[in-house]
């Protein structure tokens, strides 16, 4: 299988489902998509990111009743500096969608999908330990991997893979 | 690092309730699981997992390693399944690539996810029931993994850290005798089975301690973002072996066991199903198992053979230049979940065009699953406790990476 080139183009993908439906309801919500080795990304806008989950939750269309995985990556120097990135399922129709918000580095900051998915808590707490993003309204926003009382978050770009802190 | 302080996880809400430790070094939460129980008499009013210790950086350590070299990392998260971590991982930067594997290669992939799948699940069965106290299954269970184990030696070398697979197909061709001896071992396997079941299945101190025991919904397992056999014991028909087909699976024709109970027993069930159907497919993949390379023809990925480098200054020039430089990886990223013996096994590769990976994340199944603990427990017993971990199956290296 020879690669294809990303699709990035709003205007290309506007007919897929999800996207269609986000578009619908809110323009302002989807800040880009991508399609990239038959993946569909969408670029959400934080402060819409709680409701769009809900949408694609309860919608019977999609169904998507469960998260499969919550990381995040760190793209400094580069802004803005981190992108988190929530990969959605559906236990009915068996599809997945990833759904990507990029944050400032300053103001790292997103709602917390607990009340969606209260199976977030966990990777939550993983994302925040390790590169240091704060889940607003997350029950227990505290490390989970790392002890307590250690400093920095290692997963970040800036933190030396070897050596003393 | 600066002093390391004992952290106060929980405290007890009232003068009724007290906090209880169980773990890091208790048997039976199999590695260093530390559970806080606040108690009320026998009575569990909270728990809160504490994890962390086994965790290693591993995601770190990937960004700073050639793609080929991150293969044996990867054994080491799930140290029961090391085989379906390679894969996983395989199949994820081969998609990176938009590489094609060969048709044997695939077929021995299968083969072996499934044997390590047997694997894992004799290892489950064992510890589960010596942790409720049956202690005899332990033995018999270990019997059979024992030769699954001098199996994965004779492929790979190693009888746990296997990094069999490579990136683009699988390191090297089996030895001759080995598709004899896979055979000699899958085809009386059944009765094995038979066998653990007998002695568990309708024993009444075993079905008294599971049945009804850790009870999950299907709502909570599904929120709770439980996968794998947790979440079919549930009554959620999900396995992406069929949903997702990934390596050929496609061309193998099994069942997928679901239960609507939702308890320790129904977990046991589901699980033993598993095992039969893992030997129906060990048995397709002996039968129909296709000739051909077990390498892709990529020469600018793919290690050449030992033959040809010492014969060939092409082989040795791409040698030289894979083993020294590694090989480069077009931009992007891709997350590809497989089904590992505990659920959802996830890697979420990002490339940004150079040798080395700029992010690998493992979205690890005991990490997710130990989740719905909580849902499990409260306002059961302590004793229940046991039996709910087990039920689980979970692998600390896997949920602490």
């Amino acid at each position: 299988m020879a690669l294809e080139a990303a699709i990035t183009d709003v205007e290309q993908l506007k007919d897929r489902p999800e996207l269609a439906c986000l578009l619908a309801w809110k323009p302002d919500a989807v800040q880009g998509a991508k399609f990239d080795r038959n993946e569909l990304s969408v670029y959400i806008e934080r402060t819409f990111l709680r409701e769009a989950c809900n949408r694609l939750k309860n919608d019977p269309a999609f169904n998507y009743d469960s998260l499969a995985d919550l990381t995040c990556v760190d793209w400094e120097p580069s802004d803005p500096r981190f992108e988190v990135i929530y990969h959605l399922f559906s236990t009915v129709t068996k599809k997945r969608l990833r759904l990507k918000v990029r944050l400032a580095g300053d103001d790292a900051r997103v709602d917390s999908l607990t009340p969606v998915w209260p199976g977030a808590d966990y990777f939550e707490r993983e994302v925040f330990d390790l590169f240091g993003v704060r889940f607003q309204g997350h029950p227990n926003l505290k490390r989970i991997l790392m002890p307590d009382n250690w400093e920095g978050h290692p997963l970040r770009k800036d933190y030396p893979v070897e050596g003393y802190r | 690092m600066s002093e390391m302080t004992p952290t106060p996880v929980l405290d007890a809400a009232t003068d009724q309730t007290l906090v209880l430790n169980m773990g890091p070094q208790h048997p039976s939460t199999h590695g260093v699981l530390h559970l806080l129980l606040e108690v009320d008499g026998e009575t569990i009013v909270r728990i809160m997992p504490d994890i962390g210790f086994l965790h290693t950086g591993i995601e770190k350590t990937c960004e700073a390693k050639f793609y080929q070299q991150v293969v044996p990392l990867t054994d080491r998260i799930d140290y029961l399944c090391p085989m379906t971590n390679n894969l996983a991982y395989c199949l994820a930067v081969e998609k990176l690539l938009g590489l094609e594997i060969p048709p044997r290669a695939q077929w021995l992939r299968v083969m072996l996810n499934e044997l390590t799948r047997i694997n894992s699940h004799l290892v489950w069965l064992g510890t589960h029931a010596l942790d409720i106290g049956a202690m005899t299954v332990f033995l018999y269970c270990f019997r059979e993994r024992e030769e699954i184990l001098r199996l994965f030696e004779m492929v790979s070398g190693q009888r746990m850290m296997t990094s069999y697979f490579r990136i683009g197909g699988i390191a090297i061709e089996p030895p001759l005798d080995f598709f004899d001896r896979v055979k000699r071992f899958i085809t009386p396997f059944p009765e094995r089975i038979d066998q653990y079941e007998n002695l568990l299945t309708s024993n009444p101190i075993w079905v008294m301690r599971t049945k009804g025991i850790a009870y999950l919904s299907a709502e909570d397992a599904v929120a709770l973002c439980a996968t794998g056999p947790t979440l079919r014991a549930s009554g959620i028909d999900v396995d992406l072996r069929r949903d997702n087909p990934y390596t050929g699976y496609e061309n193998f024709k099994f069942n997928v066991p679901v239960s609507k109970d939702g308890d320790v027993y129904a977990r046991y069930l589901v699980r033993v199903a598993e095992l039969r159907e893992s030997q129906k497919i060990v048995v397709q993949a002996l039968e129909g198992i296709p000739d051909g390379p077990v390498k892709a023809d990529a020469p600018k990925v793919v290690l050449p053979d030992r033959e040809k480098m010492k014969t060939q200054m092409e082989a040795l020039i791409y040698h030289f230049k894979i083993v020294t430089e590694g090989f480069t990886v077009p931009e992007g990223e891709v997350y590809m979940p497989i089904e590992s013996p505990r659920g959802e096994m996830g890697y979420y590769v990002v490339s940004d065009g150079t040798a080395k990976p700029y992010r690998v994340h493992m979205r690890s199944p005991s990490f997710a699953n130990l989740q719905s603990l909580r849902k499990m427990c409260e306002g059961r017993l302590i004793a229940d406790v046991v039996a709910a971990i087990g039920s689980i199956d979970i692998v600390l290296g896997d949920c602490d990476r």
